[in-house]
């Protein structure tokens, strides 16, 4: 059973009334079923019409939406062979990243991505997808598995932030943060990146600083929540959809300032009416920037992700 | 009182500089009420309290170069690239600033000496729009890298920040990797990278150049962190401890090598300096 989101209420009336149809014609020998096609042919039109045009902040709410498919439905989806590795062995164990040994599509890699969880005790585990400095850690140990082993690295990025919390501060976040984006530039490893659901802020930098960067159509990508930058700059909580827009957080805004280099589509009503469906589009994707990838060498890749960052945003 | 309401009232107080109707001035620390001159004199030090007042590149220079450094030029980059606007349009913020600042953006590069020792000092100024890091910040930072290079000389950066420049929305979180790249380079051509951290150094800004210094030192009392105060408290509900993300708390917590007054901080510059310095080739 799909969630609506409020902007999503004329197809749920829509629906709902099908359902109701459906259950009066069941009992009954009522010819309806033309009917029932009418309404459903109605709705999967709304449904196209509105994910055609959505608004920012209704991306923000897509990109959040409780049954998007998160990190481990990836791996269940479209990786074989995974092998979890866990630990910074330096405090901890931090589930809100995980990452491991993992095969795409017959291509060996070391994968890493934040987790939020899909129900009350896995988003608890995963502390809803934002990291500890240990998190952070784990990642700078896999990336550096990676290059010991010459394994390409996939990231998939999925998290409101790094966790702001006294332990975080105390245990050094802003240096783990930076230190995992030193460790994304200096692989000499092919990496790519792929923004899945929420890229917030310097949490998801961390382990998107890659030579290609990917994002789903209705992922979004930003310094700060929307609704952080309501509070600061206008003063309000209410300005959030406001926000969205004016930081151009979307996937085509930001194909459009090359902080992106390829939208991966996701099905008509988003990632979490079709996750089998999304997951191979983006498997799909991933597979073909490793493959360009791989043709060049170590020196090249590292190369080619410093020109990537210097150059975005240049005259 | 939020960290937010404390940096907006030290900035009233601090901030004022040169203009006749503020001889006098209460520190914000302590509330002494200070002869403005004299505070200046005394590296805007409150000599009552040793409250480190904020300062902006100019005087960082003259504090910590020998006379006659050179101020470098801030790199020009794309103005306003969202076309952003929230209460106000970010092109009129912009003038603003540059009108009450002497500089064209929040960070400014010199190329000097200190006691002897050539470097290229970065200085960030809260004044300007909170040190913010949008595209300016993140090119001049690459630029003084790249003159250290250049000049075979380290690169020392006061930072003091917020974080990173919201008007500039992604285009500003993209400078964390951006000033990695430099920092990276820096360290390939085996030149000293020293991070002077200075009130206050918060987000992005300290989750990226700010804590990847060969040696970190932090100014005392400075508000050093990644997420800001009233966010944690939001967060976990919880008082915070005496001292958060102080320059004090960061040192007992590994996160600083030392705690240097402002007095002595070009003395401990020019120390390190004459260690890390590049041995020459014979
Ligand atoms: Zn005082």
């Amino acid at each position: 059973m799909i969630s609506f989101l409020d902007f999503e209420k004329p197809i749920a009336e829509l629906e709902a009334r099908i359902a109701e149809l459906r259950a009066t014609a069941s009992g009954s020998d009522l010819d309806i079923e033309s009917e029932i096609g009418k309404l459903e042919k109605k709705s999967s039109g709304m449904l196209v019409a509105t994910y055609a045009k959505l608004t920012p902040w209704q991306k923000t709410q897509v990109a959040r939406h409780p049954q998007r498919p998160h990190f481990l439905d990836y791996i269940r989806l479209i990786f074989t062979d995974f092998v979890p590795l866990a630990g910074d062995r330096v405090y901890g164990e931090d589930e809100a990243i995980v990452g491991g040994l993992a095969t795409l599509d017959g291509r060996k890699v070391v994968v890493i991505g934040h987790e939020k969880g899909h129900d009350t005790p896995s988003r608890i585990k995963h502390n809803f997808g934002s990291a500890k400095p240990e998190g952070y850690r784990k990642a700078i140990r896999l990336m550096e598995l990676a290059s010991k082993f010459g394994l390409p690295v996939v990231t998939l990025v999925d998290t409101a932030g790094a966790f702001p919390g006294i332990e975080a501060e105390e245990r050094g976040q802003a240096e783990a943060i930076a230190r995992s984006t030193e460790a994304c530039l200096a692989l000499e490893v092919p990496m790519v990146a792929a923004i899945v659901g929420e890229g917030g802020s310097g949490g998801a930098i961390a382990i998107a600083a890659a030579n290609k960067v990917l994002m789903l159509e209705h992922a979004i990508y930003s310094v700060i929540s929307p609704e952080g930058a309501s509070s600061i700059l206008w003063r309000t909580s209410d300005k959030a959809a406001e926000a969205a827009t004016a930081m151009k957080v979307t996937a085509q805004d930001l194909l459009g300032l090359k902080v992106i280099d390829a939208v991966v589509p996701e099905p008509t009503g988003g990632a979490h009416r079709d996750p089998a469906a999304t997951a191979r589009a983006l498997a799909d994707a991933l597979g073909h920037e490793l493959d360009a990838l791989g043709a060049l060498s170590g020196p090249q890749l590292v190369r080619q992700r410093e020109d990537r960052f210097l150059a975005i945003g240049s005259l | 009182m939020s960290w937010l309401d404390k940096v907006r009232n030290s900035l009233s107080n601090l901030s004022k500089r040169d203009t006749p109707d503020t001889l006098w001035m209460k520190c914000p620390s302590c509330g002494e009420m200070l002869y403005a001159k004299d505070f200046e004199a005394n590296l805007s030090v409150c000599p009552k309290c040793e409250h480190h007042g904020r300062i902006g590149a100019k005087a960082r220079f003259d504090q910590l170069l020998d006379a006659g450094y050179s101020v470098l030029p801030t790199p020009k980059v794309p103005e306003n690239p969202l076309n952003f606007r929230d209460t106000k349009k970010y092109p009129d913020r912009l003038k603003a600033a540059r009108a009450a600042n002497p500089y064209p953006d929040a960070l400014t590069n010199a190329l000097g000496t200190i006691e002897g020792a050539k470097a290229v000092l970065g200085v960030q100024d809260f004044a300007f729009m909170g040190g913010s890091m949008g595209m300016a910040v993140g090119a001049a930072f690459v630029a003084g890298v790249e003159k250290a290079i250049a000049e075979n000389c380290a690169y020392v950066i006061c930072t003091a920040a917020g974080g990173a420049r919201m008007q500039e929305g992604i285009l500003s979180l993209m400078q964390m990797p951006k000033t990695t790249v430099a920092t990276r380079r820096l360290a390939a051509a085996g030149l000293p990278y020293i991070v002077v951290l200075t009130d206050p150094t918060t987000g992005g800004v300290t989750a990226s150049y700010a804590m990847l210094g060969d040696v970190q030192i932090a100014e005392p009392g400075a508000l050093i962190g990644f997420a800001g105060q009233r966010v944690i408290q939001d967060t976990i509900r919880e008082k915070l401890p005496d001292g958060f993300q102080r320059a004090e708390y960061l040192h007992a917590h590994g996160m600083v090598d030392m705690v240097v007054h402002r007095k002595d901080l070009k003395g401990t510059l020019a120390m390190l300096l004459g260690y890390l310095a590049r041995k020459e080739v014979a």
